[in-house]
């Protein structure tokens, strides 16, 4: 498989926290990454520096063979970076259909209409967004991503706040997305994550513990120590 | 567009023009200025209203206009429709360089940055008092407003042309807006106001488009600035100063933000309101001030606003 993303001795720093320190991370097209790591491991951060709401503080960035290192957020969006924000970010006093249609760069039109139906809201595109439940908005979310027609859709801690159902479909979105799009994943909830995962890439205070397949992963002393608990 | 929009706005510049044939000649300059001041609103409220940019500054793309027009005709021999363009293209270019930088701040700190330009510029037309005259003005003489354009001969001292003139410059302002907010830039307009982070999240170069709605502004400004000069033959420095920063922020809000009609309306209001208040009392701002705080409590969203969110979801 050919190499999608990767980043050379990435770091930021805010003051004197490493958030992210000297990450070299390579993701192959079509795949499906996990990054997981306890809370301040850098996750966040690290998907930041990528999609480039944050700029590094040193080290390069890579797409699709071309250095985005100095590229502005939204010029990385053209080219293929998608992102859906762990605090959802949706135009609150728009309709649903209008939130989608703008990342569709459709607005005016119907085009939201097709990526609200994969997430199983097409019965709520006329409703504002603001008014819509927590995991409605959330799925809004990532609908709004869907609709940017990513190359790497990068979502942010995606099952926050949703149903037990609602995650269960939700995992058959992101293996539908799969299908055309490379999908890196910061989640919490460990099920979701062993179910979709391909590999993952376990951060620890800014650096990366381990990388590997579920299964590996699961029999790491050190992920068990640093992240999943004893047993 | 649908057909209810275009007979609303149609039928707003229909009711303007058989309005002449009735009113009498008082009322006719009246709403010549006020059709003149409300292009001005409209472009300012592509900035405010539907950017959610707040600018204190437009007083000087409007005094660009007013003495770019005035000077061009008084000074280097400019006919009027030449004086016109060239204020406007100048309106452009001074908005464009003032936007470039204005816009590098956002929030307070973005009202603080225009209305520091605009001071800037009011006392760059006070400093140069020898060619702008100051506060006395320049007084345009009839000579200077007489051309002729496609063959036919015109003079804006005629208060029936300057009318229908005004009532076409309106109309113009009214159909360009139109056309922006319900275009795919407009749309993403919209977005920046809601949510501008996310707006660049998608993909969107939101730095251009805020420099796009500051610049239709400026030049909106610029084209009342020099209309109001050529047809009321005249440009004082008053024209300039931070009350004309102040005002199409008011008549946006009172007529409502991010409605096509709404700073018409509020334009129109404002200046019967004062004229209705200074027939009996010498404190008529008084009477605007009360008139604002009234509209503030019970029309937040202005009237058109209001009436958008309670009956006529529609309105554009």
């Amino acid at each position: 498989m050919s190499l999608l993303l990767e980043t050379r001795a990435l770091s930021r720093s805010f003051g004197g926290l490493k958030a992210v320190e000297a990450v070299d991370f390579s993701l192959s097209r079509g795949e499906v990454r996990a990054v997981i790591g306890p809370n301040g491991a850098g996750k966040t951060t690290f998907v930041s520096l990528i999609s480039g709401r944050i700029a590094p503080s040193s080290g390069s960035i890579v797409f699709a063979g071309e250095d985005v290192t100095a590229l502005p957020a939204f010029r990385r969006v053209q080219r293929g970076i998608a992102y859906t924000f762990q605090i959802t970010s949706i135009y609150a006093n728009l309709t649903a259909e209008e939130n989608v249609a703008l990342a569709a760069h459709r607005p005016g039109t119907h085009a939201g209409r097709d990526y609200l139906a994969r997430v199983g809201l097409a019965d709520r595109a006329a409703q504002r967004a603001g008014t819509l439940s927590y995991g409605h908005q959330r799925l809004l979310e990532v609908a709004m991503g869907l609709a940017l027609r990513p190359k790497l859709l990068i979502l942010d801690e995606p099952t926050q706040g949703l149903s037990d159902s609602e995650i269960e479909s939700f995992i058959g979105l992101v293996r539908d997305v799969a299908r055309d799009a490379t999908v890196l994943l910061i989640e919490h909830n460990m099920p979701v994550v062993m179910t979709l995962a391909h590999r993952i890439t376990v951060l620890d205070r800014g650096r990366i513990l381990a990388e590997g397949r579920p299964e590996d992963i699961r029999a790491s002393d050190a992920v068990q120590r640093a992240y999943l608990g004893t047993g | 567009m649908s057909v209810r929009i275009i007979l609303l706005h149609a039928g707003v510049i229909l009711a303007l023009f058989l309005m002449q044939f009735l009113a009498s000649d008082y009322v006719v300059l009246t709403f010549t200025r006020i059709m003149v001041l409300a292009v001005y609103a409209l472009g300012y409220n592509i900035l405010f209203g539907y950017t959610g940019l707040l600018s204190l500054g437009h007083a000087m793309f409007f005094a660009t206009g007013l003495y770019g027009a005035a000077l061009g005709v008084t000074r280097f021999g400019l006919g009027v429709p030449e004086a016109m363009l060239v204020a406007i293209g100048l309106g452009i270019i001074v908005s464009t360089v003032i936007g470039a930088i204005s816009l590098r701040a956002s929030g307070v700190a973005f009202m603080i940055v225009t209305l520091m330009f605009s001071q800037a510029a009011f006392l760059t037309v006070l400093y140069f008092g020898d060619y702008t005259r100051g506060d006395e003005g320049i007084v345009i003489s009839d000579e200077f407003r007489r051309f002729s354009l496609f063959g036919l001969e015109a003079d804006l001292a005629n208060p029936v042309l300057r009318y229908n003139l005004a009532l076409a410059f309106l109309a113009l302002a009214v159909a360009v807006t139109l056309a922006v907010i319900r275009s795919r830039a407009g749309h993403v307009l919209v977005a920046i106001r809601e949510n501008e982070s996310r707006t660049a999240m998608l993909g969107y170069d939101t730095a251009r488009y805020k420099l796009l709605a500051f610049v239709l502004s400026g030049a909106f400004a610029a084209f009342s600035g020099a209309s109001y000069a050529l047809m009321f033959a005249y440009a004082g420095s008053t024209l300039a100063s931070i009350q004309y920063s102040i005002h199409p922020l008011l008549w946006t809000l009172l007529g409502g933000a991010a409605t096509v009609l709404g700073p018409v309306l509020g334009t129109a209001l404002m200046f019967l309101l004062v004229d209705f208040a200074s027939g009996f009392t010498s404190a008529s701002l008084l009477v605007v001030g009360v008139a604002l705080i009234l509209l503030v409590l019970f029309f937040p969203k202005g009237i058109l606003g209001t009436l958008r969110q309670r009956y006529l979801p529609w309105l554009p």
